[in-house]
């Protein structure tokens, strides 16, 4: 196992610092550095996926609870950033204050405590229930559902289909053991190279606009090229995963569409709040939810699959 | 010690980010005049200041609420060393404009709230007291820089216990002088006017009623 962390690290760390020399590179021979510009934009991308790496590395040195908690703080600045998006009003005040307070960190400790009969259904029954109680116990109808609709949405995107991602962590699956770690770093490595590998292609052959309302930069070509070569690098993980070649390549399509979906869905949303970006705190690539989408919308399925066909329970 | 919890409070719960649209950060002398809705408003402003401005700047504050109980009173005065004021004109003692001016003499920055008191109305603003118009007049020279605070409002409302963690901005707009023979009326409609073309959707906000 430890050797096999080595060759993924140094792997990680050999394409970001091809990156970096690239960037460096195309920054000196550009006419246009101001702030603001292509190349200042795509170099501080690169800087923010250093920072996100050694983050994510330190949280898998320091095991399983340094996982939930990484994914709990993340949950927590996408509920952030989704909640001032919202139309909640003061009456919503006990329901989000529950959201934040008592819902987040109740779904992590079940995530924690593999409590899987209860982070399942935590949020979609006795979350989705109780809140719009709360809320229309302060008497003011106006545009209730809206607002009753939009927090529980909140809390399905930040904090349920995020806490899926360490729940990976508590599957049982045979001969495995001790190595489910590797299925979150599959996870995360394909979807996110998928989102990368989308921009490239888009940029080198991109021509027919595939959702030119939601998201004009996003081009068939980009997506073809995008999720084939994120689900060729799947397929090339399938050493660390219990999955076989044919397996991961296919579990890689998923998640990548997925992915890719789930970035169109958030796109809507921004759109209609006449917002470019979710937050600004990842530079260059705007907030969490910006840099999350396709995790977010990928993680529940992928867990789920696995679940059904690996996990012995 | 305070002053750091302060400060990774209110980022923790709001990742405020300070948006200097028409001005600079600059060492320089500034009346920070900003639209109040949240007994947090100037513990946002003070947040999104660089250190080396922060130190020099104090908050202009009702004395009835700073006093009235040890923390508000140890918050407001050891660690924001806010200018204190008596908003009641018949028990007070000391002219709050006169308070000011003296703050500014002795070369700190103030944030003022000229709406005078919290906003709590669905109104986007209330009318402008006559202290930044006499303040302006007594120390004219000083920049008056407006400031508008996005959504704190939302985080703390009225008796909420724990904050709700929402994305805050801090917008500074383009500094302003009272302008020689003008009077009250046309510099506070000036200065409401400087202060509200910051508010983000306020265009939209006003074509649609």
């Amino acid at each position: 196992m430890n050797g096999d962390v080595l060759i993924l690290l140094t792997a990680v760390i050999g394409i970001l610092f091809v990156a970096s020399t690239v960037g460096f590179v195309l920054r000196l021979r550009a006419s246009d550095t101001g702030p603001g510009s292509a190349i200042e934009n795509l170099n501080a991308r690169i800087n923010a996926w250093w920072v996100m790496v050694i983050v994510m590395a330190i949280a898998f040195v320091a095991g399983k609870t340094g996982v939930v908690i990484l994914f709990a703080i993340c949950s927590f600045a996408a509920l952030r950033e989704f909640l001032t998006l919202t139309n909640t009003k003061t009456a919503d005040y006990w329901a989000l204050a529950a959201a934040v307070f008592v819902v987040l960190p109740v779904q992590y400790l079940s995530v924690g405590m593999n409590w899987y009969g209860f982070y399942s259904i935590f949020i979609p029954v006795y979350a989705f229930l109780l809140m719009p109680i709360i809320s229309a116990l302060r008497g003011d109808t106006k545009d209730f559902l809206i607002r009753v609709a939009e927090a529980q949405w909140a809390l399905m995107i930040c904090v349920f289909c995020v806490s899926h991602v360490p729940a990976l962590l508590s599957l049982n699956i045979p001969g495995y053991e001790g190595r489910n770690l590797f299925l979150i770093f599959f996870l995360v490595v394909v979807v996110q190279s998928s989102d990368v590998l989308q921009y490239v292609w888009g940029k080198l052959l991109g021509r027919r606009k595939i959702a030119p309302k939601l998201s004009p930069s996003k081009t068939l070509e980009g997506l073809l090229g995008g999720v084939l070569s994120a689900s060729l690098l799947g397929a090339a993980l399938f050493w660390i995963t219990p999955f076989s070649i044919w397996q991961a390549a296919a579990l890689s399509l998923v998640i990548t569409l997925m992915g890719f979906f789930g970035g169109l869905v958030m796109s809507a949303i921004k759109r209609d709040r006449g917002v470019k970006d979710w937050g600004h705190l990842i530079s260059g690539h705007g907030g969490f939810i910006d840099r999350l989408d396709s995790v977010i919308f990928s993680a529940p399925i992928f867990f789920h699959i696995v679940r059904f066909y690996w996990d012995v329970h | 010690m305070t002053s750091a919890l302060i400060l990774v409070t209110a980022h923790v719960v709001t990742a405020v980010r300070g948006v200097w649209q028409s001005t600079d950060p600059v060492v320089k002398q500034r009346i920070y005049f900003a639209n109040h809705s949240s007994h947090g408003d100037f513990v946002l402003v003070w947040t999104v200041l660089p250190s080396h401005l922060r130190a020099q700047t104090r908050p202009v504050a009702g004395a009835d609420y700073w006093l009235g109980s040890q923390l508000k009173q140890f918050i407001g005065q050891s660690v924001f060393n806010a200018v204190l004021i008596d908003r009641n004109p018949e028990t007070r003692q000391a002219d709050p404009v006169e308070q000011m001016a003296e703050a500014l003499d002795a070369n700190d920055s103030l944030i003022l709230f000229p709406e005078g008191t919290r906003n709590t109305t669905e109104d986007i603003l209330l009318p402008f007291k006559a202290g930044l118009f006499n303040l302006a007049i007594a120390r004219p020279h000083v920049d008056l820089v407006p400031v508008w605070i996005d959504n704190l409002n939302r985080v703390m409302p009225k008796g909420a216990l724990l904050p709700i963690p929402l994305i805050c901005t801090v917008t500074f707009g383009d500094t302003l002088h009272i302008e020689e023979d003008e009077d009250k009326e046309a510099f506070l409609n000036r200065a409401e006017k400087a202060l509200l073309d910051l508010a983000p959707g306020h265009e939209v906000a006003e074509t649609a009623s």
